[in-house]
């Protein structure tokens, strides 16, 4: 079986705005998307269970994003294809998900997984526009998926309850945190990630365009919440609740 | 404007969210429609009047019972084509999002999600997005019609406003790809549990509790202040603690005075759940965790260091 993830760099440690651009600063440290390190984690599950298979990264971002895929490749992915392109610095939905389905177009893989969300942009939503562009069937917020007689098979939470719902290979599924616990890569995992194919493509390469419909038009101040505090445990962090509460009555 | 609402419902209800969105879309002018889709749903179209509904269009057909995004995205890609629309809008949740972002790849229109907001500036629709944990908020747009927008959930109450709308079918034509997807059981959850709504403390746990088994710290301490326990979605798929006691966009939405998050990272997912609590204090062990944007006061510490302490303070200060 082949399955494509589709994983994405964030930026590590504190976010901040660039006030020019009124984009995410993605000019510092990044890190595999958490979110995406579970459906790496369902992948390479499902991969070993059927005792074969190609797990490939599907990804679009700056060329340092390759450090991320990095980080997959040692948890026991494949291969690895980057779209790093200048004209896709300004992609949203309509461009991201035109440019993801191009290169799953071309890999044609069986299963296309999703991680729940971006940590950065809070996003999540870009599996069922990419599903839409492939024409595959797909099935999101998975917290427990089988793959058999060519199905996948994913139970999944909703605002009412619990769903089951099946639909035949080839298919798109996000899933979610809840679906297991991703592995650390493994010293020899590290090792092994140098050597693994990795694959960087233009948008001209791919024979395709990004663009966007939505525009950031300015940044603003949001409405106070009060005062928050933070402190560290020192020992006397319950002592430090305690009076909090009390003085806001709260005891 | 002509504006469209995708009106979801729920066992025979309207819900509340996409009810509030119709209310916002009429507040902003123009003409509103509403676009309901199901099977043996007819009879909701006219109470979408009663919310600023001008006009519903109702797809009703057998095939479109389960609640699927696919064969929705269909429907709502030729209203939107027939009719002239230029604006579609969404209550945020597990299935609205599938559509709105579906639908945007199938006409190749922008998508804003999580607004908290929408207004016309000199003529343009401008939408208001929290990023960032809610540290700073973004004001959105789009280059052209049609414009799609999801709304973090709860945004809008859904208040009457009186009025009948027109009711409409509209021809039911389905891609083949959107039926390749099926829904092959449908579990609801028991509405039994403590009435977290109503609750003025909650003591809720998270992942960072690290195993079912320290969810009984958290009662200890919701027990203390006389509260009620609550859960994050991630503990409650893993199976830690029942669905009844799930706080979230896909459980309860809870305000009480007094929130303790434990072991909580704040995912936006949980946020949107307890955001209107009156104080919110958080112990979490990862200084980065969003939590601490929006906590009243974030503790960085061991859950399980801090909350049994704190539980021995509570009682000894409760009973003195």
């Amino acid at each position: 079986m082949k399955i494509a993830v589709c994983v994405k760099q964030v930026p590590e440690g504190n976010r901040r705005l660039d006030p020019s651009t009124k984009r995410l600063d993605r000019s510092g440290e990044g890190a595999l998307n958490p979110f995406d390190t579970h459906a790496v984690e369902e992948a390479l599950r499902l991969r070993d269970a059927a005792g074969g298979g190609e797990v490939v990264l599907v990804s679009m971002g700056p060329q340092k994003t390759v450090d991320a895929l990095r980080k997959a490749l040692a948890m026991g992915a494949d291969r690895a294809v980057l779209v790093s392109d200048e004209g896709a610095a300004n992609a949203d939905l309509v461009g991201t998900s035109r440019v993801l389905a191009a290169v799953l177009e071309r890999e044609g893989a069986d299963l296309v997984l999703f991680g729940q969300q971006a940590a950065d942009g809070d996003g999540a939503v870009l599996w069922a526009a990419v599903a839409e562009r492939l024409r595959r069937p797909v099935i999101s917020q998975v917290a427990e998926l089988t793959v058999s007689d060519g199905k996948a098979r994913g139970k999944r939470q909703t605002e009412f309850g619990y769903d089951v719902i099946q639909a035949p290979l080839p298919a798109v599924v996000a899933v979610s945190d809840a679906i297991n616990e991703p592995r650390y890569p493994s010293l020899k995992g590290i090792m092994g990630a140098k050597t693994k194919p990795q694959e960087t493509l233009s948008l001209s390469e791919l024979g395709v365009e990004a663009g966007a419909k939505t525009e950031v038009l300015a940044l603003s101040e949001p409405p106070p919440r009060g005062d928050t505090r933070k402190i560290e445990d020192n020992g006397n962090a319950a002592e430090q609740i305690v009076e909090f509460l009390a003085e806001k009555r709260l005891l | 404007m002509t504006t469209l609402v995708f009106l979801e419902h729920h066992e025979g209800e309207l819900q509340k969210g996409s009810l509030g969105v119709l209310v916002k879309a009429a507040s902003l002018g123009g003409e509103v429609t509403g676009v309901l889709v199901g099977s043996d749903v007819r009879a909701l179209a006219e109470q979408a009047g009663k919310f600023g509904a001008a006009k519903v269009y109702v797809a009703d057909d057998a095939s479109l019972g389960a609640p699927l995004p696919q064969p929705r995205v269909d429907v709502l890609a030729s209203v939107v084509r027939d009719q002239g629309i230029d604006t579609v809008l969404f209550a945020a949740s597990v299935l609205g999002a599938d559509i709105a972002s579906g639908l945007a790849a199938r006409l190749d229109a922008g998508l804003n999600w999580d607004l908290v907001d929408l207004a016309q500036q000199d003529g343009e629709l401008v939408g208001k997005r929290p990023a960032l944990g809610d540290s700073v908020y973004v004001d959105v747009g789009w280059t052209g019609p049609p414009r799609l927008a999801l709304f973090r959930s709860g945004t809008f109450d859904p208040v009457e406003t009186g009025g009948t709308a027109q009711v409409e079918d509209v021809p039911v034509q389905l891609e083949e790809h959107s039926q390749i997807a099926t829904m092959i059981e449908q579990a609801h959850a028991e509405s039994e549990g403590p009435n977290l709504e109503e609750a003025d403390v909650i003591v809720a746990g998270g992942r960072g509790l690290g195993g079912p088994e320290n969810f009984t710290l958290v009662e200890g301490l919701a027990q203390a202040l006389g509260g009620a326990v609550g859960a994050t979605r991630a503990v409650v798929d893993a199976g830690w603690y029942p669905y009844s006691t799930q706080i979230g966009q896909t459980g309860k939405t809870v305000s009480p005075k007094l929130y303790v998050a434990c072991g909580i990272s704040g995912a936006i997912q949980h946020k949107v759940g307890m955001q209107s609590a009156g104080t919110i204090v958080a112990i979490n062990k990862d200084p980065n965790a969003p939590i601490f944007e929006f906590a009243d006061l974030g503790v960085v510490g061991d859950v399980h260091q801090v909350v049994p302490k704190l539980t021995e303070l509570v009682k000894q200060r409760r009973g003195a």
